[in-house]
């Protein structure tokens, strides 16, 4: 079980990139589904970096910044010129798409160098491991890569930021009531534009733990509709970053399930792509029960998708 | 001489065709509550919103504090010392008080909640202002919204208060209390500018009072040394007369009664709870109470748009629960429910008036194709009938102003000469040349004998228009009574929650 635990972990690590990635995006009111689209930016740009410099730091940077361009491209759209923001979130998706496949047709078979590889060797934790009882739920988590470690940090850095800092009050103001945080002296187009650019390099970082980390190669459509699932999973886990760490790991176990069932020789043969559509259909009945499931402190943002011109009248 | 606050001269504001301000002059002095007083559309609200930054001024100059500025958002104008409460409250749901006053204003980077709503709590210690800072705000009533709005602005330090009609939405003894807090505030050096359209407020809390029409100042008196009458026919532009005569008809058969009406909304919380009541033919049963009081789904469950959950509906003894909306306009049930963005219930914002006219009556007509024709006659009927200003009959509704909007409404809904008409807010934001104009329709229809079920804001109005008040308080019907044997003060406490019963026991505010 422990291993499978740790599995899960693994799997779930670029969910929980993306779903924090759409968090943000959507705490400033903006509904973005090119999450998809920014996460394969992310995944080509990091893997032609490791490539090209066998710099792990750079590889990373290379993932954010790219994640942020597609970010940009849609802020500027959305934020700026007030597109439809499904729309533009489509179409940055299907870029996305294209501009990874295009840029990685020359990547095809290319293999990470060992040099780069060992970087993201998992790391464990000392003398945690060896408590009795808890030590093996300890390793679940506290052995792993760095990468990993990263979006454990990332996770309690959103989480203070957004809850008990005035720049995440703020944010939120932003994404529940636009014209009132307007009225009460925040720059909302800074807002906006800032959070939709930090979402898309986490994005872009998501996307890059695929194609550097868990992969490690380069594949068509490497995300595999887990664009899709983040944004899904954002509703799922209510727009809060710790859950949304623990939404990342259901999934993340839902996804490798399927092959530890193969490997249990149970007497009656699951079809093996029935079991790798656990995590799509799964994404349906988070939504239903999103849907069905009525609280007042599990509602989106207040002015989710909604465009804000302050003259309007 | 009292020191100058704020100081605008020669405002120019256009709108794409339409001229908002055109050379507005308007000061405010120290320690002073300046009403700001004009029919809908004269202007008002665009004023001062380019003191708090939300707009900014074509041409014409800005004084704050004796020096020219230039206020490029409410950001800037914050830090002016300006403080807007606006009419819709510019609150976070979500969020707590504490939470909301801090917004766009602390400085540090953390929240700390503790020195921070000890600060805040010595502002309200200081102005004598009462509420709970850890409530979230959608758990508040509207006065106590207001109250963190008010909160906020003072937070900030702001020494320019503007209040956007804020007696709108709040009970007798809320407005007195709103007064008394903004007495203080002046007494403490504020300057207060108050925009309402409510003459006897403008009497009783301010000290001077500045008059708009159609964009242009007409003159700016102190209030002691004018009067009601004075100030409406600055406002109008001609005299008026102010009193609504009451018809009194002769009661007819019963028309509609209502037995135990209970209906539910989010939450399964009871938005309606056993509403009981008749409404004869040719009588006004005036409904009064705060907004989102119930008033909403008793006109929908009426008009069969609301699934009732209990309770009976007899139109004419028939029990109409459970019928479809075109089945219940068949029986000759009309409502016109005017929301709070205006733009109706009912009517279609990009069609002209004759589509608009059309969407009631097609149904009606047999084969497949839509004649125009009738629809045509009645959109010029009702538009001559009810003096609607519009460029043409085939002008996009949107396009009209509100109050030329809710008459189309109206004119649709009298026009089907309905034996119940169910009207909501029908001269919500009107001025008061075009509410009077719906005063007597409504008239006129009841002395033809039409039920009318009246649901108002305006005390004063429905004491005068109506034969009887209901009062609805939280979804409960806390009295219905004869509108010559009450006062507004009474009506206050039932929409507060006390029953007639208990009010009539009191007998201060009861004329006998």
């Amino acid at each position: 079980m422990i291993p499978f635990l740790k599995n899960a972990v693994i799997s779930g690590t670029p969910l929980t990139f993306a779903i924090l990635g759409a968090m943000y995006n959507e705490k400033a009111g903006n509904l973005n589904l090119g999450i998809e689209g920014m996460m394969l930016l992310g995944a080509v740009a990091g893997f032609q970096v490791a490539i090209l410099t066998e710099n792990p730091i750079l590889a990373l940077l290379a993932a954010m910044i790219f994640g942020a361009l597609g970010a940009l491209i849609y802020a500027f759209l959305t934020v700026t010129l007030r597109t439809n923001q499904s729309v533009t979130g489509l179409a940055l998706t299907i870029f996305g798409t294209g501009l990874s496949r295009f840029w990685g047709k020359r990547l095809m078979g290319t293999v990470l160098p060992e040099s780069f590889s060992r970087n993201f060797r998992p790391v464990s934790l000392p003398f945690l491991s060896k408590i009795p009882v808890l030590g093996p739920v300890f390793s679940v988590f506290l052995e792993q890569d760095l990468f990993v470690y990263l979006s454990y940090l990332i996770v309690i850095l959103s989480g203070i930021y957004l809850y008990y800092t005035r720049f995440g009050l703020n944010l939120r103001a932003v994404g529940e009531n636009t014209a009132a945080a307007d009225a009460s002296g925040i720059n909302v187009t800074l807002y906006k534009y800032v959070h939709i650019l930090i979402g898309g390099a986490l994005c872009g970082l998501g996307g890059a733990y695929l194609s550097l980390v868990y992969v490690p190669s380069w594949q068509d459509n490497i995300t595999s509709g887990r664009g899709w699932i983040a944004i899904a999973l954002v509703i799922f886990t209510s727009w809060s970053p710790y859950r949304a760490f623990w939404g990342a790991f259901l999934f993340g176990g839902l996804d490798i399930v399927g092959f530890r069932i193969q490997t249990l020789n149970l007497p009656i043969s699951l079809n093996q792509h029935f079991l790798r559509m656990l995590p799509y259909i799964a994404t349906i009945l988070v939504i239903i029960v999103g849907a069905i499931r009525k609280s007042t402190s599990h509602m989106p943002p207040g002015n989710l998708g909604n465009p804000y011109f302050r003259e309007e009248r | 001489m009292n020191k100058t606050y704020v100081e605008m001269k020669n405002i120019c504001k256009t709108f794409g065709v339409i001229r908002a301000n055109r050379n507005v002059n308007f000061s405010v002095y120290e320690g002073e509550i300046h009403g700001l007083l004009g029919e809908n559309g004269a202007g008002k609200s665009t004023l001062v919103n380019m003191l708090s930054g939300i707009y900014t001024p074509d041409s014409g100059s800005i004084f704050i504090h004796g020096e020219q500025v230039n206020i490029h958002s409410p950001k800037h104008a914050i830090e002016l010392g300006i403080g807007m409460i606006h009419q819709h409250f510019k609150l976070i749901d979500v969020l707590t008080a504490a939470e909301n006053v801090l917004l766009g204003h602390s400085q540090s980077v953390f929240i700390s909640n503790k020195s921070r709503i000890k600060s805040i709590q010595n502002v309200m210690e200081k102005y004598g202002m009462e509420i709970d800072l850890n409530k979230r705000i959608m758990d508040m009533s509207v006065s106590e919204k207001q109250t963190v709005e008010i909160l906020k602005v003072l937070y900030r330090g702001s020494k320019i208060l503007i209040l956007d009609e804020p007696t709108a939405v709040l009970t007798p003894q809320e407005i007195d209390k709103l007064f008394t807090v903004l007495k203080n505030l002046a007494e403490t050096g504020c300057a207060i500018i108050i925009i309402t359209h409510k003459l006897n407020e403008i009497m009783s809390v301010t000290d001077r009072v500045t008059v708009l029409r159609q964009g242009e100042t007409v003159s700016t008196l102190e209030t002691r040394k004018t009067n009601i009458r004075e100030l409406t026919e600055l406002m109008v532009g001609k005299p008026v007369n102010l009193s609504i005569e009451r018809i009194h008809s002769r009661k007819g058969d019963l028309l509609l009664s209502v037995k135990g009406l209970t209906a539910l909304g989010e939450h399964n919380v009871p938005v309606l709870d056993n509403v009981t009541f008749d409404l004869y033919e040719g009588e006004i049963l005036g409904v009064a109470g705060v907004a989102g009081s119930g008033q909403k789904e008793l006109c929908e469950a009426i008009a069969g748009l609301y699934p009732v959950e209990k309770g009976d509906i007899y139109f004419k003894g028939e029990n109409i629960v459970g019928f479809s909306p075109r089945e219940i306009i068949k029986r000759g049930v009309s409502m016109s429910f005017i929301p709070e963005d205006r733009l109706g219930m009912g009517l279609v914002p990009s069609m002209n008036m004759i589509d608009n006219m059309l969407l009631k009556d097609y149904v009606n007509q047999p084969g497949i194709t839509v004649n125009r024709k009738p629809a045509k006659e009645k959109a010029e009927r009702v538009s001559k009938r009810l003096e609607i200003q519009a460029p043409s009959i085939y002008t996009a509704i949107r396009k009209l102003s509100g109050g030329n909007i809710q008459k189309v409404l109206l004119g649709r809904e009298i026009d089907a000469n309905p034996h119940l008409l169910i009207t909501a807010y029908p001269v919500r934001g009107l001025d008061i040349g075009a509410s009077y104009n719906i005063y007597d329709l409504l008239k006129e229809q009841k002395q033809k004998g039409v039920g009318i079920l009246y649901i108002g804001e305006d005390l004063d109005v429905l004491i005068e228009l109506c034969d009887r008040i209901m009062v609805l308080c939280d979804g409960k019907v806390t009295g219905i009574t004869g509108s010559e044997s009450i006062t507004k003060e009474g009506l206050g406490l039932m929409m507060a929650g006390e029953t007639l019963s208990s009010i009539k026991k009191g007998d201060v505010v009861c004329k006998s």
